[in-house]
């Protein structure tokens, strides 16, 4: 009898709606293509492409999961200098992602020169997801923070805005929300998420992410994909690789052979981002002063 | 001592708070108008945000923090009359003690508030509690300028107990919520054995209290910069280099000061020639260890010309930074010594003038160190906006630290309305101890 009870209830609280026949007016009719997939038992078996459904956007993780990170990973970039020339198309989509407010960089790309004679060249800067963060150490409220998988990042929705991680950190990495930003709503209306950056906060502070709701996904970082001649490298220090899209290399290797080195290592800062040295070009610094002109002159028009 | 033959009643007469003839009345009220523009400012900063102001990502302090770290400077010299002074028996700094403590207490209340006028989110400043994080140097900034507003606002009421009995005496001269506010705050005192013993032991423990934490206070606002890696901020100077500047312009702020109300109440048999002349020379003493500390905070790292302090540092000392710069090094420091050094200087009008250019090369000192150091960082201001690459304060910073500043004035003008600047018990028991010697 209590069993019959239960069932009723269960019944009762369900929709009568059968969950194992198909949705009557989402019918789907077969288009004849083929997809071949690999089953959980490790048979091919063949699927017709109507079948598929786009996997809806994965639900962003709450703000403790954020803080927390990915466990047993350590994100490292490496940067190649020798491959840049100042194209930009990094910013561009790293910009276009987080909705960069008025220029307000998050990547920026400086012409280095270190000593009088020798040769300039073009320097990518991210955040450097320092391992001993002065940004880190100076916040009152916790608001930005250091994540396991080594990655800092900011909450948006705890910042006061006092400004002080922006004096703190030497590689000046760090952009306010002067103004209110001009965001779509759609994306002025959402949930801030401290994996996306968005949207951005007036009063507050902002910065490259290392983009972690891409490397969820197991995909690359904006800058690093959006890149065409492969100038940044992103992966897993544990894992000992690092990849641009077409070239992985492994890490250890690629920073003892070509010499990798970090910004301001004398401040102890310890960086994630590492640079291989500007040696053996594909590109001349002029080519990069050209591009700078032409994109100032299209400004103008 | 000119006060020999003055009678108990006189005193009383002559030391309590009067109304505002005409000049104070215009005084108070130009007050209230700056305030009110800076209030406006305000408005239109909460509304609009930051971005009013002309601030941007490398500069990203500017006047407000200037500011705030010239409050909290010229809060010090609270703790130096009344606390140092006291436990070293200094006895004619009675008459300025008052004066002192009431420009630590408004100083220290402004420098609070200006710092939440820089923050891009005030309303979130529960978060501070809420979120606390001990590790940072702007929490303990927070433990230690409440700490010293609690103390120092102690450290005004409890002398000044034995006051409001003849504050009360007096009822009927002034308005009716005044004489309410005295019996208030004042009517439990009897001036019993028992109420003098515990309100001297009070202020003994107080005064003991206070150094410490005044050396906190602008050590630990020393430390908002000195824990940055920045040239011109990475110092281990830092701290006492602020703190002695502190003093010094608190000293200054303290000479103004004593020449106004003496002037504007007629206390010439109360604050002295003599007063002016030892006032001049603690603050020859204290803008010679000022000059000190600075020639060690520039000397040193302009010998050896580091690449990254060699921007910041020709900067100031030749390039767009270097009229301010020398200005404030004569007129805050250079000058006033000339000038403090002769007896001649120490007369109370050249006193006067000497202290006013004492604070406002202070003040301009303060701009100098927070401004130039953000304008050099270590990798090139490149790929940022072009108005980034500058600043001077836009008209609302102006209106805010000026309104903050006029802000401070009217604590300490409507104080002298209220309350008397000068301690009426102490003066009448001391003067009854000289006559008696």
């Amino acid at each position: 009898m209590v069993t019959g009870l239960l069932a009723s209830v269960a019944a009762a609280g369900c929709s009568d709606k059968d969950p194992f026949t198909p949705d009557t007016d989402q019918q789907v009719v077969a288009s004849g293509q083929k997809v071949k997939l690999l089953s959980v038992d490790g048979e091919v078996i063949e699927v017709d492409k109507a079948f598929l459904k786009p996997v809806p956007e994965l639900p962003q993780v709450s703000n403790t999961e954020a803080r927390r990170g990915i466990p047993g990973k350590k994100f490292v970039m490496v940067i190649d200098l020798s491959r840049c020339k100042n194209l930009k198309k990094c910013q561009e989509a790293c910009n276009h992602a987080h909705f960069v407010p008025d220029a307000q960089n998050w990547i920026k790309i400086h012409p280095m020169q270190d000593a009088e004679h020798e040769a300039p060249y073009w320097q990518p800067t991210t955040c450097m997801h320092c391992d001993e963060p002065p940004c880190v150490k100076v916040c009152p409220v916790d608001a930005t923070f250091k994540r396991q998988d080594g990655i800092v990042l900011i909450d948006s929705d705890r910042c006061i805005g006092c400004r002080f991680c922006m004096a703190g950190c030497p590689y000046s990495t760090r952009v306010f929300n002067w103004e209110k930003p001009d965001l779509p709503e759609e994306i002025s209306t959402k949930h801030y998420s401290c994996e996306t950056s968005i949207p951005q906060k007036k009063g507050t502070v902002g910065k490259c992410d290392f983009c972690p709701d891409m490397v969820r996904k197991g995909e690359l970082p904006h800058c690093v994909s959006a890149c065409p001649n492969g100038v940044f490298f992103f992966g897993d220090m544990y894992e000992d690789s690092v990849s641009n899209g077409p070239e992985t290399f492994r890490f250890s290797d690629l920073i003892r052979d070509k010499a990798g080195y970090r910004l301001l290592e004398d401040l102890g800062t310890k960086p994630s981002v590492y640079y291989l040295p500007p040696v053996n070009r594909n590109f001349k610094f002029e080519d990069g002063l050209k591009i700078e002109e032409e994109r100032k002159n299209e400004k103008v028009k | 001592m000119e006060t020999h033959q003055l009678t108990a009643a006189k005193i009383t007469h002559d030391l309590m708070p009067q109304p505002f003839g005409m000049k104070g009345k215009i005084w108070t009220a130009a007050l209230i108008i700056i305030c009110a523009i800076g209030a406006y400012a305000y408005y239109r900063q909460l509304r609009y945000g930051l971005t009013v102001t002309n601030m941007g990502d490398y500069v990203s302090w500017g006047i407000y923090i200037s500011n705030f770290v010239f409050f909290v400077a010229i809060s010090l010299v609270g703790s130096l009359i009344t606390a140092i002074f006291r436990l070293t028996n200094v006895k004619w700094s009675t008459p300025l003690t008052r004066i002192a403590e009431i420009i630590a207490v408004s100083a220290i209340v402004f420098a609070s508030l200006i710092i939440i006028v820089d923050m891009g989110r005030p309303e979130r400043l529960v978060n501070i509690f809420s979120h606390g994080r001990l590790q940072s140097p702007i929490m303990w900034d927070v433990v230690v300028i409440s700490t010293y507003l609690v103390i120092s606002l102690l450290l005004l009421y409890i002398p000044m107990l034995p006051d409001y009995k003849f504050m009360i005496e007096s009822k009927g001269k002034g308005p009716k919520w005044m004489s309410k506010g005295y019996k208030f705050f004042g009517s439990f005192w009897k001036g019993t054995g028992e109420q003098t013993r515990i309100s001297k032991k009070a202020v003994l423990i107080l005064s003991i209290l206070i150094i410490p934490v005044a050396f906190c206070i602008h050590t630990v606002t020393s430390w908002l910069f000195a824990t940055t890696y920045r040239p011109g901020w990475d110092s281990t100077n830092f701290g006492a280099y602020f703190v002695s500047g502190a003093f010094l312009v608190g000293a200054g702020a303290v000479v103004v000061a004593m020449y106004v109300f003496r002037n504007a109440y007629k206390l010439q048999s109360y604050i002295t020639v003599k007063h002016f002349d030892r006032m001049g020379k603690v603050v020859v003493m204290l803008a010679l260890l000022y000059l000190y500390f600075n020639v060690n905070e520039y000397l040193v790292p302009a010998f050896k010309m580091k690449k990254h302090e060699e921007a910041h540092l020709s900067n100031l000392f030749a390039g767009e930074f270097a009229p301010m710069f020398w200005f404030a090094i004569l007129i805050g420091m250079i000058i006033p010594i000339l000038v403090l050094v002769f007896p001649k200087g120490r007369k109370p009008l050249p006193m006067f003038i000497a202290g006013c250019m004492v604070v406002i090369g202070a003040w301009f000192k303060r701009y100098l160190i927070v401004t130039p150091t953000l304008l050099h960082p270590f990798l090139p201001m490149h790929d940022a906006p072009e108005k980034f690459k500058h600043y001077f304060p836009s008209w609302e910073e102006w209106a805010i630290a000026m309104g903050s500043l006029a802000g401070a004035l009217l604590i300490i003008t409507l104080f002298a309305r209220i309350f008397p600047v000068i301690p009426i018990h102490e003066t009448i028991e001391e003067n009854h101890e000289t006559a008696e010697k």
